[in-house]
């Protein structure tokens, strides 16, 4: 856990998706590795920059897909073969190509909810308190047309004072220190 | 076909050059001059405003007067049993059915502009996908409704889930109506996920823009916390996409299921190998008729002209054309295999469809869906006129409503045996319920519209001119970290 009273970060904030993306890919070759990006919209050139290339969200819902799939052919077999075999115009009790189609939609039922969830789960949301809202212009633009790049306390090459003069050469609109 | 693709054939015509965009000689999908802060202003400024406008009240009161009315007629139906309905032999599925075809066929619009032409990365869809994926919930909410009502004590519509009881009963999983189920249920549940974590982002601006303190923890709890973290872009852009990727197959699902409703049996009329794909291509036809019902108004009324402009409108069109020739191939199919399959039941069903006591509803379906959209749609002229638009879209939805009609009633009122031959006569009560549905709908369409936001904003951002990465910038070192 990080530790909960002192300085979260010092954040940039940037006019443009353009200045963002070039401060964040300097601040990443001079070494920063414990940054983020706050966009009000997806930038993909932003993750990039800050080197982050792959997530888990398709494994979490391929994961999830399967064990619908699982759940419902195992659930229809066992009802129809052992728990209630009825005889339905003669036709065999294991009729597995009508066991596909509840199946399916299991599949994609639990694939769906694994992508929402999981996606929420990786980003750690809900969590109504985060100390970037502490920020005075943060909440101003961040989900409306403004661009900020936050480096991180907990990066070994963080220092108060450093770092806020490191920020200032990247040509951003303001800098501000976010505390927790 | 690439939406860049769209060129107008006379360049001079002053009409058209007010909405092309002098760089590429392209129709606009957004107006000039938007910045991220003015679409924001104007989307977030619909909702967090103390203002509702008087019109909102007027339309919500009849929308309401509508809703009230299903719920009399509904509280009538549980105290006395579906026996107030027309439903009896040999028409023993009535308004019921056909309204859940239409409902379900509707709200497949929703899902088909949100996923596949996300998919298919059509960008003009991302104006109008938002409130074609209200459109979808509330569509399913109306139709989710008639199979429960329909069980006759739907109370106990509980009994349809695999659920170990004491009684040691279990589901019959051979059953198309079974499937139907897990269809729908599975179709509502993902299109609300979908819907929701769509507009999450949306949240956030509402949050940070409201200034009221109810506001404020509203749209901050509906939020989650969102903060717009690259990281947190990255999964949510994934995620989306895989959610678009599994509700394609599915959205082609839940249509097929339901035709296998009726295409399993073994009645004439019913028993059609070209059901499933027909039964999707109509599901899209009148969806896409229901999204422009309902966003020509809405521009009109919230002036959105800049942001669902005229393009969207004639790409709707194109859409509609497409699908109604999909479902003009499934009428001649099912006319041609009437006489190919050289079956007597087949071809007297058919005769009897189109010219029996009840043939004129198939001359309505015949008019409504193919007499005047297929000759009229063609015209760019036409496309792009908002009234003609309009009637064009009522014109569908009624022709599609005739088409389950058809399907539904015409199959059954004649069937082998001329001794238990009937007709089918709606009751009031049927039309209350009908006509009550429509209310609902249009009662949380409006509420949606005053507190939701009804055009993605995060989405719409993406595609401004200001939101190009210049100069194009080097990619940095090879990766080394994910999650």
């Amino acid at each position: 856990m990080p530790p909960r009273e002192g300085t979260y970060g010092i954040l940039a904030e940037f006019d443009t998706p353009s200045d963002l993306v070039r401060a964040a890919q300097q601040a990443r070759l001079d070494g920063w590795r414990r940054m983020d990006c706050y966009t009000p919209y997806p930038v993909e050139e932003a993750a990039e920059a800050i080197g982050f290339h792959r997530n888990k969200v398709p494994l979490v819902t391929l994961v999830g897909g399967l064990m619908g799939l699982a759940a419902m052919f195992s659930l229809e077999t066992w009802i129809s073969v052992l728990a209630y075999p009825l005889n339905i115009a003669g036709r065999p009790t294991y009729s597995w190509p009508a066991f596909i189609i509840p199946a399916y939609e299991w599949t994609i039922l639990w694939a769906g909810l694994s992508a929402a969830f999981g996606m929420l789960a990786l980003n750690g949301l809900p969590s109504l308190y985060h100390p970037l809202f502490n920020a005075p212009n943060f909440r101003n633009g961040a989900s409306t047309d403004k661009f900020f790049l936050c480096l991180e306390a907990l990066d070994p090459k963080f220092d108060l004072i450093e770092t806020r003069a490191y920020l200032a050469t990247l040509s951003p609109v303001s800098v501000v220190e976010v505390e927790y | 076909m690439a939406t860049t693709d769209l060129k107008p054939k006379n360049p001079k015509d002053p009409h058209r050059v007010a909405g092309l965009d002098p760089l590429t000689g392209e129709y606009r999908v957004i107006a000039p001059g938007q910045t991220f802060k003015s679409i924001t202003v104007k989307i977030a400024g619909i909702v967090l405003t103390p203002n509702t406008p008087l019109g909102w009240f007027a339309l919500f009161s009849v929308g309401g007067a509508g809703a009230t009315m299903l719920l009399t007629a509904v509280t009538w139906l549980f105290l006395k049993g579906t026996g107030i309905w027309a439903v009896t032999q040999p028409v023993a599925w009535g308004f019921a059915i056909i309204n859940f075809v239409w409902w379900i066929g509707i709200g497949h619009a929703g899902t088909l502009i949100s996923a596949i032409l996300l998919l298919f990365k059509q960008g003009w869809r991302n104006s109008i996908n938002r409130f074609a994926e209200a459109m979808t919930i509330f569509a399913v909410v109306c139709a989710g409704m008639f199979p429960l009502i329909h069980v006759g004590r739907p109370w106990l519509g509980y009994w349809l889930l695999p659920y170990p009881s004491t009684m040691n009963v279990w589901p019959q999983f051979r059953s198309p109506l079974l499937w139907d189920v897990f269809a729908v249920s599975t179709y509502a549940t993902i299109s609300v996920v979908f819907w929701y974590i769509g507009m999450i982002p949306d949240f956030a601006t509402f949050r940070d823009r409201a200034e009221n303190k109810f506001a404020q923890y509203f749209y901050g709890m509906l939020a989650l916390g969102w903060r717009g973290s690259t990281r947190h872009w990255m999964r949510y852009e994934t995620a989306s996409l895989l959610l678009s990727g599994l509700a394609t197959p599915l959205v082609l699902s839940v249509h097929t299921v339901i035709s296998f409703d009726f295409a399993v049996a073994i009645l004439p009329g019913w028993h059609t190998t070209i059901f499933p794909p027909y039964f999707v291509a109509g599901a899209i036809y009148s969806g896409f008729a229901m999204v422009l019902t309902l966003a020509i108004p809405l521009r009109k009324f919230y002036h959105l002209e800049g942001l669902v402009t005229d393009r969207h409108i004639d790409n709707m069109g194109k859409v509609m054309l497409a699908t109604g020739f999909i479902v003009c191939y499934g009428y001649a199919m099912e006319a041609f295999m009437a006489w190919y399959s050289a079956s007597h039941w087949e071809a007297f069903m058919f005769w009897n469809r189109a010219f029996g006591p009840m043939g004129w509803s198939y001359w309505v379906l015949v008019t409504c869906n193919l007499a005047i959209p297929l000759t009229t749609l063609w015209s760019r002229k036409l496309r792009t006129s908002i009234p003609f638009m309009f009637f064009i879209s009522i014109v569908v939805n009624t022709g599609m409503w005739f088409e389950r009609f058809v399907i539904v009633v015409t199959s059954l009122y004649r069937d082998f045996l001329p001794s238990s031959w009937g007709t089918y006569r709606a009751t009031k009560w049927d039309y209350m319920i009908y006509v009550g549905t429509l209310g609902l709908f249009t009662a949380l369409f409006l509420l949606f519209v005053r507190f939701l936001p009804m055009i993605p904003m995060n989405e719409i951002r993406t595609m401004l001119p200001g939101a190009k990465i210049t100069p194009k910038i080097a990619p940095a070192q090879p990766a080394e970290a994910g999650d």
